[in-house]
């Protein structure tokens, strides 16, 4: 359970000369549900961006199962990331395929199934991200929560190793958002999947994370690590805290965070 | 993941005492061996004696969503049938996403059905297709129409930059291509005219054949032709994507009205600017023949001036600037109403951008025709 899946090392990265994050140093493990948090725009995306091969990062390097995502060429980077899947913070969905096509589009381009299986697949997936019976629609016919859920259901058609997600409950109702974290956790015990998460919601972030990073917008580095009930219970850093009991004013600081940590 | 080595990923099913035992063992992966299951449904459906299904997975191997969805099959199966299903002699994990996948239940009336339709009722369809297009046309122009007038009396406004944006995007930019393709349209017409008219040495009159053709008719149809390509194009691209964005529906939201905030500064631009190109293109065309005639057919520079400015009047540049404001508002109208018409996905962009482009230069030609017409019968 305890060997690394991803190594960040030394990163930096930047918009031309924008630095965005600095000297980022974590690793994530097999089976972990690692999440991401931050303020908005202190370069959470970003980061994801990197970590699946879709920026390049001004230094440092990204390592899977101790193998340089950078120094390898494109081969070997389709080749690592062959087994993950990503949702996207705005979906992602193609506007011109319905859900059904764009859930399968993963399917049949890796595996050659019978087409009644692919459709089979497909169903189950979007019900399991509680779509079932929207196979026909088309993205624009969704609200934004939905097209959220779809784009969820399309990064795990090909049950990933390792799945990114970019703010996957944002956009949903509390009981959804619940549901999403149950799928979750499930997708991790029974696929022993790795899951990055980057998400704003507190209450996600305590059931779900075992493990995660801070970063922090000003001095434009992670400024915390580690499993956010910990981080709650010892850290000392003003920042990590006021965004882990939401800002709360310090004396009611103790009290939340006597009783997150005892839960 | 690597192709499953055990093959023997099939449903044995043993019925004991009216509960069916279905025993999986082995690999259930996706890129391995897929399963027949039929057998084992058609049996769930039409044996009576089942009361009740368990599943044995002490051989069960590696899994994914395969399995699932097997499962989720014979869940069907057996809830149709109302067969009892021990669900907790499956495997945690399973149990788990099984109760996840039926946790929302299908939205009612949310799937959608398809039916064939016949050619008849197609054929019928397609003509109140038509109707309804001309019918969207009509409105459009008339919400046009209504917002001029209120910008001119000035309850609307536009961003004068955005104005000046425009005429920026649709007149000195499109200098270049404009004079490539009028230099080489006044060539071409100096070469056909040649052919004939050098039979009878007269090739000096090559330089009326230039002149008028150029500044009566391919001037103001190449520009036009050009600047649909070009502006209405990007004009229905533009506003497309600003409906894909959700952008029209915001600037309706700050109660700007989209039409006059973003069409009639369009419009006006290419209103403006298309007789302008045209001029401009009527005297690249008159370079290009004179280059030709000069050149190659024995005409002095002097007396090719001197024919052109004999030939062409007043009347005739003024026929074909009317003309080229007349396809400068059908292309300024055609690009703004496929972009405003645009449905809310990136094909449909396209869509647009490609409707703007073959509407317009249909409706450039027509309105071509009949100007040439009237010009003919009434004898300018
Ligand atoms: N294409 C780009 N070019 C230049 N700068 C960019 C680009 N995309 C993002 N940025 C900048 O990078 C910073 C981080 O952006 P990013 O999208 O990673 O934020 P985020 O942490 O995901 O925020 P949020 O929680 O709001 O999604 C922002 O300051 C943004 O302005
Ligand atoms: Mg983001």
């Amino acid at each position: 359970m305890d060997s690394v899946c991803i190594k960040v090392q030394n990163l930096s990265m930047a918009y031309d000369d924008f630095v965005i994050q600095r000297n980022l140093n974590f690793t994530i493990n097999r089976g972990d549900i690692f999440v991401i948090m931050g303020g908005s725009g202190c370069g959470k995306s970003t980061l994801l961006r990197h970590m699946i091969g879709l920026q390049r990062p001004q230094q440092g390097d990204i390592l899977y199962n101790g193998q340089s995502l950078w120094q390898a060429d494109s081969a070997t980077q389709r080749r690592i990331l062959q087994r993950a899947g990503v949702l996207f913070q705005s979906g992602g969905l193609l506007s011109s395929m319905t859900l059904a096509e764009n859930v399968a589009l993963p399917i049949t381009q890796v595996l050659q199934l019978p087409t009644k299986k692919v459709s089979e697949l497909v169903a189950y997936k979007l019900a399991l991200v509680g779509l079932a019976g929207f196979e026909d629609y088309y993205p624009a016919e969704l609200s934004g929560g939905m097209q959220k859920r779809a784009g969820l259901a399309r990064a795990m058609a090909l049950d990933p190793e390792i799945l990114f997600c970019d703010e996957p409950s944002a956009g949903l109702d509390p009981v959804s958002s619940k549901l999403l974290d149950d799928l979750i956790l499930n997708l991790r015990d029974s696929l022993s999947a790795t899951i990055i998460v980057v998400t704003h919601e507190l209450a996600s972030i305590f059931a779900i994370a075992n493990n995660s990073v801070f970063l922090d917008t000003e001095t434009r580095t992670m400024i915390a690590a580690g499993p956010p009930r910990q981080l709650l219970a010892e850290s000392t850093d003003p920042k990590v805290l006021n965004f882990l009991t939401r800002g709360q004013t310090s004396t009611a600081n103790s009290t939340i965070r006597q009783g997150v940590a005892n839960e | 993941m690597s192709v499953s080595e055990n093959p023997s990923n099939q449903f044995r099913a043993n019925l004991q005492h009216g509960v069916l035992e279905i025993d999986m063992s082995g690999d259930w992966l996706l890129d391995g061996v897929l399963p027949v299951s039929d057998a084992l449904l058609t049996r769930i459906r039409t044996d009576k004696t089942i009361t009740g299904i368990r599943f044995l997975t002490r051989d069960l191997g590696r899994w994914d969503s395969l399995l699932v969805t097997e499962l989720i099959q014979i869940l069907d199966c057996a809830a149709k049938q109302s067969v009892d299903v021990d669900k907790a002699s499956l495997p945690v994990a399973i149990q788990g996403l099984l109760t996840l996948a039926q946790s929302v239940p299908e939205r009612a009336g949310a799937r959608r059905s398809y039916r064939s339709v016949p050619w008849a009722e197609a054929a019928v369809a397609g003509l109140a297709h038509i109707g309804l297009h001309a019918k969207k046309m009509l409105t459009f122009v008339g919400e046009l129409a209504i917002s001029m007038v209120s910008v001119l009396s000035g309850k609307q406004r536009f961003r004068h930059r955005d104005l000046w944006l425009c005429i920026q995007e649709c007149g000195p930019s499109a200098l270049p291509i404009v004079s490539l393709v009028s230099l080489l349209v006044g060539l071409i017409l100096a070469f056909v005219g040649a052919l004939e008219l050098s039979l009878f040495g007269a090739q000096i009159y090559i330089s009326n054949l230039v002149s008028l053709g150029m500044t009566r008719e391919m001037g103001g149809l190449m520009t036009a032709i050009i600047m649909s390509g070009r502006t209405g194009a990007a004009y229905a691209a533009q506003l497309g994507a600003m409906h894909v964005n959700d952008e029209i529906d915001a600037l309706k939201t700050m109660n700007l009205e989209p039409m006059s905030f973003l069409v009639i500064p369009r419009m006006f631009a290419l209103i403006l600017i298309m007789p302008l190109l045209c001029l401009y293109a009527d005297l690249m065309g008159m370079v290009g023949g004179g280059l030709v005639t000069v050149s190659l057919f024995d005409v002095s520079l002097t007396e090719y001036l001197n024919r052109s400015a004999h030939a062409v009047q007043l009347k005739d540049f003024l026929v074909g600037f009317v003309k080229c404001s007349v396809f400068g508002v059908l292309i300024a109208l055609s690009g703004c109403m496929r972009g405003m018409q645009c449905g809310r996905s990136a094909s449909a962009v396209g869509d647009a951008a490609t409707s703007a482009v073959v509407t317009s230069i249909v409706f450039i030609v027509i309105a071509d025709s009949v100007m040439t017409i009237i010009c003919n019968r009434v004898g300018i």
